[in-house]
């Protein structure tokens, strides 16, 4: 456990040292952790932290942009997310506590993509794009798997684009310990479709509930997916909740969700 | 009961008290070093050219160490030393000691197992040390710890209890066959079967009461040092009990003689038992520090802490409640398995046995009661104490039991316990299981609690509940506990090894301050203002004269340390014997500088005065004389102001109430939420009203964390899955509700001041209640039972296996 430390002056000074034994630091709420518990063993960290053009909330007409390196207190309370998405600052304001609120970034987490991370299903139930330092990355093509994203080596991501909604809203259902999302669902409709995001609960992390957008798409109401059943065989298990039980939480907190959406 | 001197006008106890006596709502002493950063704990302490140690543990729970090869960490940057089992074995150390014996039926004693502090040959648990390296650095220490080469033969393990008794399981230790480490029973089985052959209902419970990790704040720390030039050897560690640390250590495991073994346990962040015991790590620097002639110092890291302090509970029970027709209980009978893990713990044998079975008669009248307990082996970590220490696994059992029968046979929760509640006037009232209880008023604290809890509006509020979806449910504990630990004869006939007195030291100075040197220690109990208000109460010296001095062999006389709620009603006691010998001294000194006769002189408000006059000597003139003894009486009485006490108690103390518990669970999810919590308490006489809240409100969210959230997971091959936050449940604030707490007293019998004790009460009473209330709530699904922690899956299944939610 030793490594190198850079502070990055600009986007292309990071973008320069990222890469290969390089880690990008910017909240650190992942990184320390797994530094010190020997999970990850980077020889040099780049930090993002005096990268003001990172930073920041803009609305323009229907699309909302946060920064990569916002933290998840300024997204909570943030008039502008509380005015165009409500349910984005609600969501951020459920993360973790108000230390990691205060550190921890929204392109941490996104890069981060922890299965029982809060803003993957943002991204994926708003239809959100993910800008890099080289490209724009539909979140549909951005969480790839566990701890896994389309990001390559050295890629940076500057900024999310959210679409705003006409209905949207995020219930989490927290592991009791460590206050994750056991399950968390993203209900939205909007210029991105009907969208059902689900996260913490699918064996190969955040998801788009197909079956259930299907049956709002007509009829976005609680009652209208009453009829289908979430099978246990892609559920993630644990000792807080074995597939069935977490198969049983998707279908109980969609439809809360899709009822707050639903207003 | 001795003539106390004091107002046993209890119907006034709540009122606010003047002063900072008995009574008053004292603002703690300890708090403004503690608030502000500068309480010293163990791991503040650095001496001059210390070492650091970090242990090598078995990631396995049981094998054979086949090849230990620690030549590249020898070689390592930094590395002092490294130990092993072999040099353990070499030097003949002892292994850590059973502080209590138990003797099993037909007199078989229980199987006693080396429990080496560096493992030799076996490993039996994950976290069980192997090696020590000892390096100018923690993190040279850990760096040479990944050099070391071990070859582990893994073997299969038995986990819990269930795969430890099964046929054909693997054994944990040769000597004791089927894992079985005591077999052990209490009470007469001959009239319990008999009068469960007359009995008009038969209730009959399984209960698992989930085992926990304990969590302190402050993690374990040693810090050892060895003086080459007087072979004196110095231990600075998290312990509830230096005393007992420094006997076990030296007489057992050392072999150095105890007089030249300082043991110290400066500030400690709280410890529910976990750190009354001797562990590994603390022999381990010591026997370093005088082998390598350095200081050598080791802190667990947290997740050390959830691997290697012992656990708590951890019981599988079978019972059994006999009843008449009219709902009055005739005979209990209680068969449990306790898990002691891969060794005896210092008490893990006790626990499950002494401070368990006789506590099953609870607040009622049964008349006969049998109970056997088998102590069983696992590849886990040790199970021993664990805030209430068997008490809350009796308390959880009875309860549950109760609330079952009062289903069964239609009775209300209520009334079944008023109906067999012990009275007030049969005091005192012997039990069928040892135990004999001196005082009690179980209506009153009842009574008081169906009062606060308003359980008259329950009914609506259930109602209202309804409407928005959710299920309430009202849960009762009419709990009783035995602490005071313990008089000493008879805990010696039922096996304890050592004494259970306290004792203490009143040293009054010239300038008229007090020091009081305890044997008890205080790791979150507040004794610096608790004792400081007795000594003010007793002797009328202002609280900013009164120092508490506590955790230090080479200051502290002798003492038995903090434990089992006895800090109180057993240090408290010695405390107040030794001013009564102040008192008595000062008169004989106010006597002369009075020139009056000694008979003549009491002793009231801070003066010794001389009776049907007006001449008054004040305290602090009557210390200064006895250390400037120009005028003194030389030839008759020695000079200066100093009385020890020691005092062993005749009976344990037996607190006890009701907890009532109100709890709304989502049947959607399973989720529960404690909405309403009610506890009162008789703990006996209460010193400061603010510390016995504060200790029934932590007390009671230790009890709702085991009902609702915690639980100790090891999977089947002895995996701990619960090793860290992200996955062990601890409750936090938004997790129970704004307590509604009280007091309704009756005194102790036995000690001067008629306190009970209040440590434990919360974690005791509480965990049934909350249980009971989820079940209540649950009833008209089905449901008649929730196993601990009650998490929204276990809820849930509960649900589920009762047809579901309708
Ligand atoms: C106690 C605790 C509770 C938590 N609870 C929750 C919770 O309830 N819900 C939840 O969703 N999360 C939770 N988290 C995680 C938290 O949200 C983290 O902050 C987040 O996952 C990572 O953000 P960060 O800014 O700290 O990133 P870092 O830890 O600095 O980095 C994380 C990873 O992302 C990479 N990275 C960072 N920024 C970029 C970028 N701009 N471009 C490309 N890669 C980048 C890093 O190299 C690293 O690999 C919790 C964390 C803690 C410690």
């Amino acid at each position: 456990m030793s490594f190198a430390y850079h502070k990055a002056a600009s986007v292309n000074d990071a973008a320069s040292q990222a890469g290969g034994d390089a880690a990008l630091l910017a909240g650190g709420m992942t990184l320390l952790p797994a530094i010190k518990l020997g999970l990850s063993d980077p020889r040099r960290l780049v930090d993002l932290a005096d990268l003001g053009e990172l930073r920041g909330i803009t609305r323009d007409g229907d699309t909302l942009t946060i920064g990569s390196m916002t933290r998840h207190a300024d997204v909570a309370a943030s008039a502008e997310v509380q005015g165009a998405i409500p349910a984005l600052a609600k969501l951020a304001g459920g993360i973790g506590d108000a230390q990691v609120r205060h550190r921890g970034t929204i392109g941490g987490s996104i890069a981060n993509n922890d299965p029982a991370a809060d803003y993957p299903a943002a991204c994926l139930g708003l239809g959100a794009t993910i800008v890099t330092t080289s490209r724009e990355i539909a979140a549909d093509d951005f969480f790839t798997g566990l701890f896994e994203t389309a990001l390559e080596e050295g890629e940076i991501i500057t900024s999310v684009r959210f679409p705003v909604p006409e209905k949207a809203a995020y219930e989490k259902f927290v592991q009791p310990a460590s206050r994750f999302a056991l399950v968390g669902v993203f209900a939205a409709q909007g210029p991105a479709g009907t969208r059902v995001a689900v996260t913490g609960a699918g064996l190969s992390g955040v998801y788009r509930a197909s079956d259930m957008e299907a049956a709002l798409e007509s009829d976005f109401s609680a009652d209208a997916i009453d009829g289908i059943t979430v099978p246990e065989d892609n559920m993630a298990a644990d000792i807080h909740a074995a597939a069935d039980y977490r198969a049983h939480l998707v279908k109980v907190i969609a439809g809360r969700a899709i009822a707050a959406a639903a207003g | 009961m001795p003539d106390t001197g004091l107002d046993t006008d209890l119907e006034n106890a709540e009122q606010v008290v003047i002063g900072n006596g008995i009574g008053a709502r004292v603002r703690r002493k300890e708090d403004k070093r503690f608030l502000t950063g500068k309480g010293r704990y163990a791991d503040d302490i650095n001496r001059p050219g210390q070492t650091h140690a970090y242990f090598v543990r078995s990631q396995v729970a049981h094998a054979d160490i086949k090849n230990l090869d620690t030549s590249a960490a020898e070689k390592a940057e930094g590395v002092i030393a490294v130990l092993t089992g072999a040099d353990v074995a070499a030097d003949e150390l002892g292994g850590l000691p059973c502080g209590w014996g138990i003797m099993g039926k037909n007199d078989v004693p229980m199987h006693e197992p080396p429990h080496p502090i560096l493992a030799i040959g076996t490993v039996r648990h994950v976290g069980d040390p192997i090696a020590v390296v000892i390096a100018e650095t923690k993190k040279q220490a850990k760096a040479a710890a990944q050099l070391i080469d071990v070859t582990l033969e893994e073997k299969p393990a038995v986990a819990n209890i269930r795969a430890a008794l099964a046929d054909g399981a693997p054994l944990v230790h040769d000597g004791a066959p089927g894992n079985v480490a005591f077999d052990w029973e209490i009470g007469d089985r001959a009239a319990m079967e008999e009068a469960f052959a007359n009995a008009a209902h038969v209730a009959e419970i399984d209960i698992d009461n989930n085992r926990l990790i304990p969590n302190a704040i402050e993690p374990r720390v040693a810090v050892a040092e060895f003086d080459t030039g007087t072979g004196d050897y110095t231990l600075f560690v998290t312990s509830q009990n230096p005393h007992v640390h420094r006997l076990l250590i030296a007489a057992f495991v050392l072999h150095i003689p105890e007089e030249k073994f300082r043991v110290v346990a400066p500030d400690v962040g709280g410890g529910f038992g976990s750190k009354i015991f001797p562990y590994p790590e603390e022999s381990v620097v010591t026997w370093a520090a005088a082998k390598l002639g350095r200081p050598v110092k080791w802190t667990a890291e947290r997740s050390e802490s959830f691997m290697t302090d012992a656990h708590g509970r951890d019981h599988v029970s079978h019972a059994e409640l006999a009843l008449d027709k009219d709902g009055k209980f005739l005979a209990l009978k209680v068969s449990t398995l306790a898990n002691l893990g891969g060794y005896v713990s210092a008490f893990g044998g006790a626990v499950p046995t002494f401070l368990y079975a006789p506590l099953l008669a609870g607040t009622y009248t049964t008349p006969a009661i049998y109970c056997e307990v088998k102590g069983v082996f696992t590849h886990t970590v040790p199970v021993d104490a664990y805030r209430g220490a068997g008490r809350p696994e009796a308390t959880y059992l009875l309860e549950r039991l109760v609330d079952r029968a009062a289903r069964e046979t239609g009775l209300s929760q209520v009334d079944i316990r008023r109906k067999n509640f012990i009275q007030p006037d049969a005091f005192p009232y012997q039990t069928p299981v040892a135990s004999c209880y001196d005082s009690g008023d179980y209506e009153a604290t009842l009574s008081s609690a169906l009062k606060k809890a308003d359980v008259d509006g329950f009914e609506k509020r259930k109602a209202d509940a309804a409407l928005r979806g959710k299920k309430r449910g009202l849960g009762f504990s009419t709990y009783l506990e035995a602490c005071g630990v313990a008089p000493s004869a008879v805990a010696g006939q039922l096996g304890a090894r050592a004494g259970l007195y306290e004792s203490a030291v009143v040293r009054v100075h010239p300038t008229g301050g007090v020091t009081v040197f305890t044997g008890t220690h205080s790791h979150g109990q507040s004794h610096e203002t608790t004792f400081a208000q007795l000594v003010n109460d007793r002797l009328g010296v202002g609280l900013e004269h009164i120092e508490v001095v506590h955790g230090d062999t080479a200051r502290i006389q002798f003492g038995m340390g903090t434990y089992g709620s006895r800090s109180l009603a057993v240090g408290g006691e010695a405390l107040i014997r030794a001013m009564d010998k102040v008192i008595e001294k000062g008169k004989k000194i106010a006597a002369h500088l009075m020139e009056a006769s000694e008979n003549d002189i009491e002793f009231e408000g801070g003066s010794f005065k001389v009776t049907g006059t007006d001449k008054e000597t004040p305290f602090g003139a009557v210390a200064f004389a006895a250390y400037v003894p120009h005028n003194y009486p030389l030839e008759t009485l020695e000079p200066g102001l100093e009385e020890t006490a020691f005092f062993d108690p005749l009976n344990f103390t037996f607190p006890g109430g009701c907890h009532i518990c109100e709890v709304e669970v989502d049947p959607a999810t399973g989720v529960t939420e404690v909405v309403n919590f009610t506890a009162v308490d008789d703990v006996g006489r209460v010193i400061n009203p603010m510390i016995v809240e504060g200790q029934v409100h932590g007390g009671v969210t230790q009890g709702i964390g085991q009902a609702l959230l915690e639980g100790c997971v090891y999977d089947d091959n002895g995996q701990l899955l619960t090793g860290s936050y992200m996955d062990y449940t601890m409750p936090r604030a938004d997790n129970v509700p704004s307590y509604n707490v009280g007091t309704e007293l009756t005194l102790c019998a036995h000690n001067t001041l008629g306190v009970k004790g209040v440590g434990e009460v919360g974690a005791i009473g509480s965990p049934p209640a909350v249980i009971n209330a989820i079940v209540d709530a649950l009833s008209d699904l089905g449901v008649t039972d929730v196993s601990m922690p009650a998490t929204s899956q276990n809820v849930w299944r509960a649900i589920q296996a009762a047809g579901g939610a309708k």
